[in-house]
């Protein structure tokens, strides 16, 4: 036991120790932060004003052309649209818009962004809507009026008979997001012990490691110190995230802003909507469930990619093991779409209790509610899982580190798993 | 049973259809030097991975002083693999001492020790480095150390001077020396047979899986002595003759191999009647022809 102690610690500090842990921890939030705020400021910048030139021939035509956020439209006499099919260098338009028989073009001296196209074709598509309209008699007075747009609230009855708001998408995010970091962290941890197993093999000093340990000490001291780097590593990064968005509050809301009364009833009615989505869903099921499956579902994966490294001289050489491995874990990521869209399906259910991919589907699946019955049944089989691969992933290791330059096969590995000690 | 420290008894080890070790029987006695010789393949490294408990035979048995071989004896066994190496990413020091540990040292115990071994052999500077800084044979003294540091009643030599210079094998093997004056019994495997008539006590030639000769170097020596002879001559010529044979002629030495029912004491006689002797012996054959020779019948 005091072995096995010494090779985690082993394991944890050297990749603890590594800059590129330190750049990864702290990269992490910050990254991910960007992944949030980026869309935001790109939106923000693209806030400057656009004119496009229409001829002023087809003033009758498209008279209703009103702005679009921040596009205008401008009339101009036909001479200057004509000039400026030619040159666009000296003008401050962004965009000529111009039309020939029914066909609509667009010149412009740079290629222009989708969605003001986007925007200028449906706006194009209602004024000729409304002019049929018109022209067949209808009021648009009434039409307009009959415009109706509805909201609907879910509420989920629990077993005390209390009915609690939910959010279709709440659930869908937080299930998507929690599903995504699962199959994240099961790979590449896993392919971290798989390295390391690589490394050890490739350097020549696992005989002399294993004629002082059990080569099962030393790939279960792998295994765990990988995971306490992992475990280390997520924590870090709530943390810093919990930092990071703190001091960004402070620093991006305007001071005058946090005196302002109208503005704090604002962020409490924000916070009552937050209140409001997330409350039918279970914040500390979901962690701990994340944490346990985190935990089985990369302690079977690793094993089996520790299995893989054993079994290879170099990485290059891992593809062919690490396709099986890695395929029901795609397929898991694939699903998530269909799981969502029937979350108490049979397609989903089964899914969450196959222990390949159900690390991954039952995170999808939790937000939605998922029966007690089930959940016991989904952790038991990944236990009995995690437990099965080791033993079978032990067997392949013991005998795998010790052979060199042979190309290994599916069949070789076989004859492994039935060598006696 | 205190003279002998260890006894392979009858093992056996199979991998699929493959016989690495058949029936293969040693006698290992205490503080001696055993040579643990055979071509590539023929079942020492699976041998001396069973004695450091890194596989289990089949059949057979594995007495350890006395002892059925078992967990416990893991730190009495030092073993310098023939594939070893280092973590090329950590320091030196570090890692000696990590690996110092899992043989069961404490911490403090094996940094006394590993400072006493890194001064006497004028390395300890190379204390805080990164192994991926070091040479090859740098490498080599740091496992050599690591292997020895924890007074193994046994140690396992694999082919233990490859990757040395002259000066550093010296070296090695003055040390191996001295840790049988300790009282160390040392197993020592090797394809150089120069090293093994220099320093080991007895050898043991495995060949297919099968143990083909055991016993002291002398007296398998003896039992190969034939009736080779070597003869130098003082203008290099040798003139044939009915009752011997000219083997080789090599270095201005001729081997001759004399007929079986030929009288020994006539040969110098007959000798020199024709040739002009400069010297003449009894040829003892070297490991290196043992080992072919024994190879080639078995």
């Amino acid at each position: 036991m005091d072995k096995i102690w010494l090779i985690i610690k082993r394991e944890y500090l050297i990749r603890v120790k590594k800059k590129s842990f330190v750049v990864m921890t702290i990269l992490g939030p910050i990254l991910m932060a960007a992944l949030i705020i980026t869309p935001t400021l790109l939106t923000m910048q693209d806030q400057q004003d656009r004119v496009i030139a229409i001829s002023g021939n087809q003033l009758d035509f498209l008279e209703p052309l009103n702005d679009i956020e921040n596009t205008h439209f401008s009339m101009i006499p036909q001479e200057e649209i004509d000039n400026l099919k030619q040159d666009f260098s000296n003008t401050n338009y962004y965009a000529l818009l111009d039309f020939e028989n029914e066909n609509f073009i667009i010149y412009s001296d740079q290629q222009i962004s989708l969605s003001i196209k986007r925007s200028i074709s449906s706006k194009i598509e209602k004024v000729i809507e409304r002019k049929k309209l018109k022209k067949a008699g209808i009021n648009l007075k009434i039409l307009e009026e009959s415009i109706t747009k509805i909201k609907i609230q879910t509420k989920i009855v629990n077993v005390n008979g209390e009915s609690i708001n939910s959010s279709t998408e709440a659930s869908m995010g937080i299930g998507f997001i929690t599903g995504i970091l699962i199959y994240f962290f099961i790979f590449m941890y896993g392919t971290m012990v798989m390295r390391g197993v690589i490394e050890e093999k490739t350097n020549r000093i696992v005989e002399v490691i294993i004629s002082s340990v059990k080569p099962f000490q030393l790939m279960m001291g792998k295994i765990i110190g990988v995971a306490l780097v992992g475990l280390s590593q997520f924590t870090l990064w709530i943390v810093l995230t919990v930092i990071i968005s703190a001091i960004a509050e402070i620093f991006l809301l305007n001071p005058s802003d946090i005196i302002n009364e109208t503005n704090s009833i604002n962020n409490a009615k924000v916070l009552i909507q937050v209140n409001e989505l997330i409350g039918g869903i279970n914040l500390i099921q979901i962690g701990s469930c994340f944490f346990f499956y985190f935990l089985s579902g990369y302690l079977m994966y690793s094993s089996l990619f520790a299995a893989v490294g054993s079994a290879v001289d170099a990485e290059a050489d891992t593809q062919q093991f690490v396709i099986p491995i890695t395929i029901p874990l795609i397929l898991a990521i694939m699903l998530i779409q269909p799981v969502m869209d029937n979350p108490d399906g049979s397609l989903a259910f089964w899914l969450s209790i196959i222990p390949f991919t159900s690390p991954v589907i039952m995170m999808v699946r939790l937000p939605f509610g998922v029966e007690i019955w089930e959940l016991v049944i989904s952790m038991l089989s990944i236990t009995v899982s995690f437990i099965l691969s080791t033993y079978l992933a032990a067997k392949i290791y013991r005998t795998g580190i010790l052979m060199y330059g042979k190309k290994t096969t599916y069949k070789e590995l076989w004859k492994w798993l039935t060598y006696k000690g | 049973m205190t003279d002998i420290l260890l006894e392979i008894k009858d093992v056996v080890k199979v991998y699929g259809d493959y016989t690495a070790l058949n029936k293969v029987n040693l006698t290992i006695p205490k503080g001696s030097i055993y040579g643990l010789l055979g071509p590539n393949g023929a079942g020492k490294t699976t041998l001396m991975r069973i004695i450091n408990q890194i596989t289990a035979p089949d059949s057979g048995s594995v007495i350890f002083n006395g002892e059925v071989l078992q967990r416990e004896h893991i730190s009495m066994i030092g073993y310098l693999p023939e594939e070893r190496g280092l973590y090329k990413k950590m320091k030196v020091g570090e890692q000696a001492l990590y690996l110092a540990q899992l043989k069961g040292m404490s911490y403090s115990e094996a940094l006394e020790k590993l400072k006493y071994w890194f001064k006497k052999f004028e390395i300890i500077e190379w204390w805080p480095k990164k192994v991926e800084e070091l040479s090859k044979g740098m490498a080599q003294k740091i496992q050599f150390i690591v292997t020895i540091l924890h007074k193994p009643k046994l140690l396992i030599f694999d082919e233990p001077f490859s990757g040395f210079d002259p000066i550093n094998a010296a070296l090695i093997r003055k040390e191996i020396l001295n840790l049988r004056e300790l009282g160390t019994t040392i197993i020592f495997s090797t394809h150089r047979m120069e090293s093994v008539e220099e320093i080991c006590d007895r050898i043991a030639l495995i060949n297919n899986a099968e143990t083909i000769l055991e016993g002291a170097i002398e007296d398998i020596k003896k039992d190969f002595e034939q009736n080779t002879y070597q003869i130098a001559t003082k203008n290099n010529t040798l003139t044939e003759s009915k009752e011997f044979i000219i083997k080789k002629h090599e270095d201005q030495i001729f081997y001759i191999e004399i007929n079986t029912n030929f009288n020994k004491k006539d040969l110098i006689t007959t000798l020199n009647q024709n040739n002009d002797i400069i010297s003449f012996k009894k040829h003892t054959p070297s490991m290196e022809e043992i080992f072919i020779k024994a190879i080639q019948n078995g």
